[in-house]
């Protein structure tokens, strides 16, 4: 969108105001001590005051579950719809209103289970909006059942002897739906990459997908474990064209090098190995966005009786 | 019973105050277009005119089939016409086997003229012959008058495809028995073809004046129904045109929907014109997408509305329910079709009625309102959009699918600016305001709409003060359902009392709502003429209830609903007062206001006639209950 355009609909940077961090920060956020939200939720606000977004042109949609809280601790417009919808929620809302900046926030029950569909729909709509997975792998705020995403044999309360099956894999799930443009993942304990992969994906014109890798201190501390404490033991996805953070390419995880317009090498790392993966999977901005494709533009009350008036004239007895 | 062809070209003409005639075919043979096209020019005419349409649910069907009948009736007459009718007096067939369905159901009159195809009884295939006679001797037990009439045979001189070409000489013929102004129906194939070669509308013209020779030639009898041309300026549409060109009239943004039938065609309408109005058309990906991105438009300032049928609406409960508890305006057209479950897709039901009102989980209250005719599809969209935008609530508009085909011709609205939404004001909020700041006495509050600064909040479905803030405390729900109910009290003081067809006293009235009016209302001025002491009430807003109710009911000594929903007859085996299930506007009436309502309702699939509307009056009149 042209300068002249965003200073027409009013939205992108305010000359006038410099908002200061404060601007975008809502209530005392009440998840759990330790709970991986809040680096989420600190690193989201930082976004948003290095943008200078107006506060008012921003809207975060979420669902139901711990993650879909985000937005009542942000000083921005929000959605706090019903479990799984938040995407269909947040197309319509950009569909109609290209001037917003739209956020999705999701969790693993939200976005792979109940909402799944909808998911699989954005990702083809590529409708210009950050998704944010917020991904601890159980459903938290009913208190620890089994999710799409959590690891096979972890027991919750639904599956006390250990989740049945594999888990659904985000990424390759994300990856395998046509019109894919914008696939990354990052980790609550990585502030720096977490930083860096929102700043893309807020730049990036399509549908971003984040999968954020959370950690849930209460139901399932063991599942990041071992990547949190040990950032060796972590795969970070380089490239000139991806993202970068310098910090936690320094802590000494293996640096594999990646073009993130391979879409098939993307589909390949994105598969589970041994080590956790961060970085840029894939990014295609010339994939067609639905909202674009079927933006319109206003039209003045007595223009729209125009036309219907002519409509008649084909009914006209 | 006769089959020739041979009958002496003295046609003998017979007056009438009105006809109804049925046009069927193999689906995918055309018959719809054809009587639409008949429909049409009756009403340029300055006929009254109905045009249901008879819908197989499958697409194409075996053919030669009772089950593949396609096609549609048509009821003319010197006056407006209302509603279907009750049988048909003259009925032409594409073959004998879509004849019988109709015949089967009962649609037609003991003594119909009957036109059908007659190259099946000479078939090269026994089987076919063997059907056909089979067929001919299960209609001998009626009188009917039989023509058959060499239609492939005919068209082959013309076209190669005979039968592609069949309903084109078909209008033709109609349109020489009902003497049709063939300037008029050369328009309307133009119309018609407009999208197709020069070459294919002439062929069709071609095709059509020939079936008026071959009548001409054929044929003894003609039928005169006098068009009276209208004074004011007319449109002609089905119901599910008028809904789309109602949301354009209302200044909508967004029609968000998934395919339904019979709410379909709505977008389908819509996906041609919408654009040209900066309108969108978004087809979600399923029912909750749909509603769930009408939501978030209409809570990004813009008004939207979804369009869904009785499975659809089921789907969409839970964002309904959001809707109400986040107060974002919103429209929600469900046309009605049978049910439970996928039931009767393509045929007409109102029973949807009670989920609409009650199908949400919690405390739900939004505005119900039904329109009753082709005219009302289009201006209660105006009306629903200004009601949700106002009250910031969730209307929903209840049509069917009697509405949703059936065309029919009605004044042409004078369209009016103001009948727009305005656009949201993207000023700062006062400093201070809260995104639901109700008023205490009308529960009433101001939009916020993202953009507007000072103006950001959260809303969400969870239990909310006025500043939208989350909280469980007890007396916040308790104010939050009240406030919410009130506004939706407050609009129904603006309501007038319904109007009454008929005198305002006597012994019998019928209340009603949706497309049953002009059946309604016709029966009950016939049971007039036969003396008896009936009037009629249709209801417009079944939530609220428009004021006036008791104090017209007891004006009359029995009071029933007559509805297109199951109930079970009060003598119908254990049942008991306990166990009776009502017709659902009765349901409402008797919990709501304590009256003594009754009610007769059918589920037949099809319009309710007239004439059964008539006999349950009797019965109700003389033994006081309606079987």
């Amino acid at each position: 969108m042209s300068t002249d355009v965003c200073s027409l609909l009013g939205c992108g940077i305010d000359e006038e105001h410099a908002y200061e961090q404060s601007a975008y920060e809502g209530p005392l956020a009440r998840w759990c001590p330790g709970c991986g939200d809040h680096m989420i939720l600190a690193v989201t606000q930082r976004l948003l005051f290095e943008e200078q977004l107006r506060p008012e042109q921003v809207v975060f949609v979420s669902g139901i579950g711990c993650s879909s809280r985000f937005p009542h601790y942000m000083k921005t417009y929000g959605f706090h719809g019903i479990h799984g919808r938040a995407l269909p929620v947040a197309t319509g809302i950009k569909l109609t209103r290209p001037d917003l900046h739209v956020f999705a926030v999701m969790g693993d029950g939200d976005c792979c289970s109940i909402g799944a569909a909808h998911w699989i729909h954005a990702i083809r709509y590529n409708v210009d909006m950050v998704a944010m997975l917020l991904d601890n792998n159980i459903y938290g705020l009913t208190k620890n059942q089994t999710s799409p995403t959590t690891p096979q044999g972890h027991p919750s309360n639904t599956q006390p002897r250990g989740s049945y099956l594999p888990a659904l894999n985000p990424l390759t799930a994300t990856l395998g739906v046509t019109n894919a443009s914008f696939v990354a993942q990052t980790a609550d304990w990585a502030p720096g990459h977490l930083h860096a992969t929102l700043e893309a994906a807020y730049r990036h014109k399509g549908f971003a997908f984040v999968r954020i890798l959370q950690r849930c201190p209460v139901w399932t501390p063991a599942v990041f474990r071992d990547a949190a404490q040990d950032p060796k033991r972590n795969e970070i996805l380089v490239d000139a064209k991806g993202i970068h953070d310098a910090d936690t390419e320094k802590l000494g995880g293996k640096l594999v090098p990646h073009d993130p317009s391979d879409l098939h090498a993307a589909r390949r790392l994105a598969e589970d190995g041994g080590a956790v993966r961060l970085g840029l999977f894939y990014r295609d901005e010339s994939k067609p966005r639905y909202d674009e494709t079927r933006h319109q533009r206003a039209f003045a009350a007595e223009e729209r009786i125009r036309v219907l008036d002519q409509e008649f004239d084909r009914y006209a007895v | 019973m006769s089959t020739t062809t041979t009958i002496p070209p003295r046609a003998r003409v017979q007056r009438s105050k009105e006809h109804i005639l049925e046009v069927v075919s193999d689906s995918g043979e055309g018959a719809q277009k054809c009587g639409q096209s008949f429909g049409a020019v009756s009403a340029k005419m300055g006929n009254g005119a109905w045009t249901v349409e008879i819908i197989p649910a499958e697409i194409q069907p075996p053919p030669r089939t009772p089950g593949s009948a396609s096609g549609v009736r048509i009821r003319i007459g010197e006056r407006e016409v209302t509603n279907w009718g009750d049988e048909a007096d003259l009925c032409v067939a594409f073959n004998e086997q879509v004849l019988l369905s109709r015949h089967r159901l009962g649609a037609l009159k003991e003594d119909a003229t009957i036109l059908v195809e007659n190259m099946w009884a000479t078939h090269d295939d026994p089987l076919v012959r063997t059907a056909w006679e089979k067929a001919m001797e299960e209609l001998s037990g009626r009188s009917y008058r039989i023509v058959g009439v060499p239609m492939e045979e005919q068209c082959l001189a013309v076209t190669d495809n005979p039968r592609r070409g069949k309903n084109m000489f078909i209008l033709g013929l109609l349109a020489w028995i009902y003497d049709r102004d063939m300037e008029r129906v050369r328009e309307q194939i133009a119309l018609q073809f407009r999208k197709k070669s020069p070459e294919v509308c002439s062929k069709n013209i071609e095709l059509m004046e020939l079936g008026a020779r071959w009548a001409e030639a054929n044929l003894d009898f003609r039928i005169e129904v006098k068009a009276v041309p209208a004074t004011a300026p007319m449109v002609v549409m089905n119901g599910n045109q008028a809904l789309g060109m109602g949301a354009m009239a209302a200044g909508l943004d967004l029609c968000a929907m998934y395919p339904i039938t019979p709410a379909t065609s709505v977008s389908h309408y819509l996906g041609e014109v919408f654009e040209s109005v900066g309108g969108i058309v978004h087809q979600a990906e399923d029912e909750i997408a749909a509603i769930g991105a009408a939501i978030g438009a209409s809570y990004a300032g813009k008004v939207a509305f979804t369009v869904t049928s009785g499975p659809g609406l089921a789907l969409k409960t839970e964002f309904i329910g959001l809707a109400v508890m986040t107060e974002t305006p919103l429209v929600i057209v469900d046309v009605q079709r049978g049910g439970p479950s996928t039931g009767l897709p393509t045929k007409v039901e109102q029973s949807d009625l009670l989920a609409a009102m009650f199908g949400q989980p919690g405390d739900a209250p939004k505005v119900i309102l039904a329109p009753a005719t082709i005219e009302e599809c289009f201006h209660c969209m105006v009306t629903a959009r200004r009601i949700a935008e106002s009250l910031r609530c969730v209307v929903l508009v209840l049509s069917d699918a009697n509405l949703a085909t059936g065309v029919q011709p009605f004044v042409r609205p004078k369209l009016d600016p103001r009948w727009q939404a305005t656009p949201f004001d993207p000023a700062p909020v006062p400093e201070g305001m809260r995104p639901y700041e109700w008023d205490e006495r009308l529960g009433l509050s101001r939009r916020f709409v993202p953009g507007q600064p000072g103006g950001m909040f959260v809303a969400t479905g969870l239990c909310h003060d006025e500043g939208s803030k989350v909280t469980y405390a007890p007396e916040v729900n308790q104010r939050g359902c009240e406030m919410r109910s009130r506004k939706i009290a407050v609009f129904q003081q603006t309501l007038l009392p319904p109007p009454v067809s008929g005198p305002d006293e006597g012994d019998l009235l019928i209340l009603g709502w949706g497309s049953t009016k002009g059946a309604i209302e016709e029966a009950a001025e016939r049971a007039r003429d036969e003396g008896l002491k009936v009037s009629s009430a249709h209801l417009s807003f079944l939530s609220p209830l428009q004021p006036g109710l008791p104090d017209l009911c007891r004006r009359f000594r029995q009071v029933m609903t007559v509805e297109i929903n199951y109930s079970d007859r009060a003598d119908a085996p254990f049942v008991a007062a306990e166990s009776r299930r009502l017709g659902q506007l009765a349901y409402i009436l008797r919990g709501q206001l304590l009256l003594d309502v009754d009610c007769w309702t059918r589920v037949p699939g099809e319009p309710l006639r007239p004439g059964r509307i008539l006999e349950a009056i009797r019965e109700k009149l003389s033994k006081g209950v309606a079987r």
